[in-house]
């Protein structure tokens, strides 16, 4: 069962076709990837899902709900979480604020009271991200002083505070070394085992290939080619596109 | 007892650190308010009348002051979700001088002559209203809500992306802001038992927001302290006469200079804890 489906998803800028007529289905609990060169519209997709942009044509629905129209708040509350491609933390928050900022539920009762006695759900969430992604030492650290690497991961775990369905992942291994991206990698794959569902943009076509059951390929706005990892390496559209000749 | 000239400067310092926090929780959204007197102003002119002509109990006529002003802010609200920066300062600032204006023409209130007629309230009673609604700001600072208002501050798209409704809360911090303002002019005219509009000029709105710089924006000591040394300051360099608001302002300036975040932050807190 799709988790998110778009249709004939086509955004323009002035004369710019950002996206041209796409469809696809993001199949649930599953890790899906897009690929292709810069400006091939990456970027311009996960704005469109999370509401950023409005595309000037097609259908965008999560569990058969229409997403168009909503402002990206909503969105995000109907299950949709993201990280940037230039990592986006707060610069005033430390690690632990992040981890507590973007929760919800409870009401305005439960976001009001103080964060020391703000019942036990929020922290609880927040203590189990904090394990999870290895942070727990940088707990009261400013977010935006800490390395790169872990500057990465406090995007990842603020981003599943939210308690998404659905996480977008705008190249979450950029600029990590082979041990980092690793490390993401395997975070990635328990998010999933846990019945998270994926969309990730990335260049590294190694890590593509570990992770992604299905990957779809962008060039110019539309969509070259969809398949397993191993259909993509083959084809000649995309090899043209992206890829390049193997030297 | 306490003599009279301690007792009106305790006042003011209550009055405003009220004023002071208005700014504060607005600026907690990141946004600069130039026109918090104007919510003074409503505050202090509505409670006046409702005590005047009205009879209604002093706290209540101050609550009610506080709401009116709240929607009042409210109003300006959506039009400053627009503006950020130096153009909402100068937005804000037009606001207020507009409010200024109103009251000078209004007849019903006495005009540029002024209104009168109120009850004096004691210092304990201004300090009844200013010391809760500090504990109250100083717990909410601690809240998940005020993280929320801070994520707007440091990168709104951001904020908005990961679920935060950032009109919703640029909106209540306004809002709570102008009602926090509200109440500080309620406080303010039934103290000094007489208002007129020019005591809700621009140098009130800048001295708000001249508290907080002073005083720091990290914490709501911060607006609390900053009101505190206004008030004192000037008092403290009487010995030099002539020369003390000259020396006030390079006061300010060293300050400033030493301590770009403010006096109080967080930061120094700790320090300060055994």
């Amino acid at each position: 069962m799709s988790l998110l489906s778009l249709s004939g998803v086509t955004c323009r800028f002035g004369g710019i076709t950002a996206l041209n007529n796409l469809s696809l289905d993001l199949p649930a609990g599953a890790i899906t990837g897009v690929i292709g060169p810069n400006g091939a519209g990456k970027t311009t997709l996960f704005n469109c899902i999370t509401g950023a942009y409005r595309p000037s044509e097609g259908e965008i629905r999560l569990r058969g709900e229409s997403l168009l129209g909503m402002p990206p708040h909503r969105i995000a509350r109907r299950g949709i979480a993201r990280t940037f491609q230039n990592i986006r933390l707060f610069p005033s928050m430390t690690v632990w604020e992040h981890l507590m900022v973007v929760q919800r539920g409870g009401g305005l009762r439960a976001a009001l009271a103080p964060l020391g006695l703000s019942g036990p759900a929020p922290r609880h969430r927040a203590e189990q991200a904090l394990e999870r992604f290895g942070l727990a030492p940088f707990r009261d650290r400013l977010a935006t002083t800490l390395p790169y690497g872990v500057m990465r991961r406090v995007e990842l775990a603020r981003a599943l505070t939210a308690e998404p369905a659905l996480l977008l992942l705008d190249e979450p291994v950029a600029g990590m070394n082979h041990e980092e991206a690793a490390g993401v990698a395997s975070l990635l794959q328990g998010l999933v085992a846990d019945g998270l569902t994926l969309l990730l943009i990335e260049h590294d076509m190694g890590f593509v290939e570990q992770l992604c059951q299905r990957v779809h390929v962008l060039d110019f706005g539309t969509l070259i080619a969809s398949g397993t990892p191993a259909e993509i390496r083959r084809n000649p559209a995309v090899i043209d596109a992206y890829l390049g000749v193997e030297a | 007892m306490i003599s009279s000239y301690v007792a009106g400067l305790l006042a003011e310092i209550g009055i405003a650190s009220i004023a002071a926090l208005s700014v504060h929780v607005i600026l907690a959204v990141g946004q600069l308010s130039l026109g918090n007197a104007a919510f003074m102003a409503c505050g202090a002119y509505t409670a006046s009348v409702l005590t005047v002509e009205h009879g209604v109990p002093v706290p209540l006529a101050i609550a009610v002051g506080a709401v009116v002003s709240g929607v009042l802010g409210l109003v300006v609200g959506f039009p400053a979700l627009r503006l950020r920066g130096i153009y909402l300062a100068m937005a804000t600032l037009g606001f207020g001088e507009m409010t200024r204006s109103f009251f000078l023409s209004l007849d019903a209130t006495g005009g540029a002559a002024g209104y009168s007629g109120m009850q004096r309230l004691s210092l304990g009673a201004i300090w009844a209203w200013a010391l809760p609604l500090l504990v109250l700001v100083l717990l909410a600072e601690r809240s998940r809500l005020w993280l929320a208002l801070n994520a707007v501050r440091d990168d709104e798209t951001a904020a908005r992306l990961l679920g935060l409704n950032t009109v919703a809360l640029k909106l209540g911090a306004f809002t709570v802001g102008a009602a926090l303002a509200g109440i500080a002019g309620g406080l303010f005219a039934h103290w000094h038992i007489f208002i007129e509009p020019g005591a809700f000029n621009l140098d009130r709105s800048i001295e708000m927001v001249l508290a907080v710089v002073l005083g720091g924006s990290t914490i709501a000591l911060g607006p609390v302290f900053g009101a505190a040394a206004l008030a004192l300051a000037p008092e403290a360099l009487r010995f030099i006469a002539d020369w003390r608001l000259a020396a006030f302002g390079a006061l300010l300036i060293v300050i400033l200079l030493l301590r770009p975040q403010g006096i109080i932050d967080r930061r120094l807190l700790r320090a300060l804890k055994p």
